[in-house]
């Protein structure tokens, strides 16, 4: 316990001191303020930001909102497609080595490459960058759903075949819960992906969000702002992943010994 | 059974050609409509020659492979550098811990405005964010990697007096390179995606810019010709990847 707390503390006087770094390089000036706000100035701006103080008419919290509803969002359908998609594919050894190294091409590339596409094909909207985000995002899902099929210890689906299990109980009993590690892995890496995408999209497409709420802080060099946008994706992407994390270890329970 | 090989050489080639032949008739059908939105992929192809005929297609593959490189040594060098000195002291793995934890979630597309604002357009705010991008999985990967080094190796090293950076250049890094090749390849991955990313969002050079433009002056042949050439350089580069990786594996005899 005693060894904990002493870790737990060093750990936050490394944080500490790089904040502090951070103070005195912005405020002494080693560094432009053009760039590197002080820390009071970026808390201030998040505060003004929230509406926590000022005038109230900070535009953050609605700018974040718009972006964590685009991720969720494109992640939601991203894993529900992936996971169906996934399925019918890896339910079959024959329809996996037709379709398997088509996925593999596709798998390494980018996903905001498909924005240009996209706009030429469904214009500026917001349900174009919702497509590309689900798109993007639908692959560690898709793969993982396909890669956990392909791993179903022979002898289970022999008993399958004995007991003549229709396909559809084999894939509700045995397929998914045998792949389930996997789409939880996939899921989380796919909402990584998400945010990037949902980001990038609202750079390129102009769609209201913390994206664009960025780019628009740099081009007018308010510095402080486009820290406390910086501040939030990064708070947007911690609570993610812990709350996935923790997701992860509860269904994931039954497997532990 | 000639005839069956044949099938099964084929067999990968066979769902992207009906999906090529589909897009095509698809896209004949929308051109005669007049629509400049698609175009069909006979048309990409002859597009592509003409862009490697000028040889825009090379200049451009090559400011992206060249910035993605550059940037993934300096961000891979720096992580591998880093993850060795937390693998080997649980102290310096605790203290960082926070810091870690709190700069890691931070989408790397986050920063393209404040590498604008640092850097302005050109090689280096794409080099920093494809370091940045890079820095983290090489962390943790190479960290996981030399705390899974066999302790004895390491108590030789102490037991003969080998000073730190000894250890880690004797011991440590033959120990873990099976493992920071895989760590590499996922690096590569990331920096061709972040490149590919960040031109197309900003930097005005490259195949992504290149792309963005295609779009933008309403050449869609010339827009599809870029993204199957990115997706074509991408897949090879993660093949080529995948057999290094084998090859030093098998190498260093770990079963790959």
């Amino acid at each position: 316990m005693k060894a904990r707390l002493a870790s737990w503390t060093g750990s936050l006087a490394v944080l500490a001191g790089l904040v502090a770094l951070w103070w005195v390089a912005s405020n002494a000036g080693w560094v432009s303020r053009v760039f590197l706000p002080t820390p009071e100035a970026t808390i201030a701006s998040l505060g003004e930001g929230l509406n926590l103080h000022g005038a109230g008419h900070g535009e953050l919290l609605d700018f974040t909102r718009a972006t964590v509803m685009r991720m969720l969002q494109g992640w939601l359908l991203a894993s529900l497609f992936g996971v169906l998609l996934g399925a019918a594919i890896g339910v079959s050894p024959a329809v996996r080595s037709w379709v398997q190294p088509t996925l593999e091409f596709i798998r390494p590339l980018p996903a905001s490459a498909l924005l240009p596409l996209a706009i030429s094909i469904f214009g500026l909207n917001p349900g174009m960058v919702l497509f590309v985000v689900a798109f993007g995002a639908m692959w560690p899902v898709l793969l993982a759903t396909v890669h956990g099929f392909a791993t179903v210890e022979p002898r289970l689906s022999e008993v399958a075949r004995c007991l003549q299990m229709p396909r559809a109980a084999f894939v509700c009993k045995i397929g998914l819960p045998n792949a389930m590690p996997d789409i939880l892995a996939g899921m989380r890496l796919s909402m990584t992906i998400s945010l990037i995408v949902a980001v990038v999209g609202e750079m390129i497409a102009s769609q209201s969000g913390l994206g664009q709420a960025i780019l628009l802080a740099a081009r007018a060099f308010r510095a402080n702002d486009l820290f406390a946008g910086i501040v939030l994706l990064g708070l947007i992407g911690f609570a993610s992943n812990a709350l996935l994390g923790l997701a992860e270890r509860r269904l994931l329970r039954w497997q532990q010994p | 059974m000639t005839s069956r090989r044949i099938t099964y050489a084929l067999r990968p080639f066979a769902l992207p050609a009906v999906l090529l032949a589909l897009f095509e008739w698809y896209a004949r059908r929308a051109a005669a409509a007049g629509s400049d939105a698609l175009a069909p992929p006979s048309a990409a192809l002859n597009a592509w020659v003409g862009a490697a005929l000028d040889g825009s297609l090379w200049q451009a593959t090559g400011f992206t492979l060249g910035t993605a490189a550059l940037g993934l040594a300096i961000g891979a060098g720096l992580g591998t550098v880093l993850g060795i000195a937390l693998g080997l002291s649980r102290r310096a793995a605790q203290m960082g811990f926070l810091t870690i934890e709190a700069l890691r979630p931070v989408p790397s597309v986050a920063l393209i405005p404040l590498a604008m604002l640092m850097f302005g357009f050109g090689v280096r705010m794409e080099l920093a964010i494809v370091a940045f991008a890079t820095f983290w999985p090489l962390l943790l990967l190479v960290q996981a990697a030399v705390q899974q080094v066999e302790p004895r190796l390491l108590e030789v090293g102490r037991v003969l007096g080998l000073s730190a950076r000894d250890r880690a250049w004797k011991i440590v890094l033959p120990a873990i390179v099976p493992r920071l090749f895989v760590a590499l390849r996922l690096g590569v991955a990331v920096a061709l995606v972040v490149a590919v990313t960040v031109e197309i969002a900003a930097n005005p050079n490259g195949m992504g810019y290149a792309m963005m433009i295609a779009q933008q002056s309403l050449d869609p042949a010339l827009m599809l010709a870029w993204l199957g050439w990115i997706g074509v350089v991408g897949y090879a580069i993660n093949v080529a990847m995948l057999r290094l990786q084998r090859a030093v594996a098998r190498r260093m005899g770990v079963p790959a």
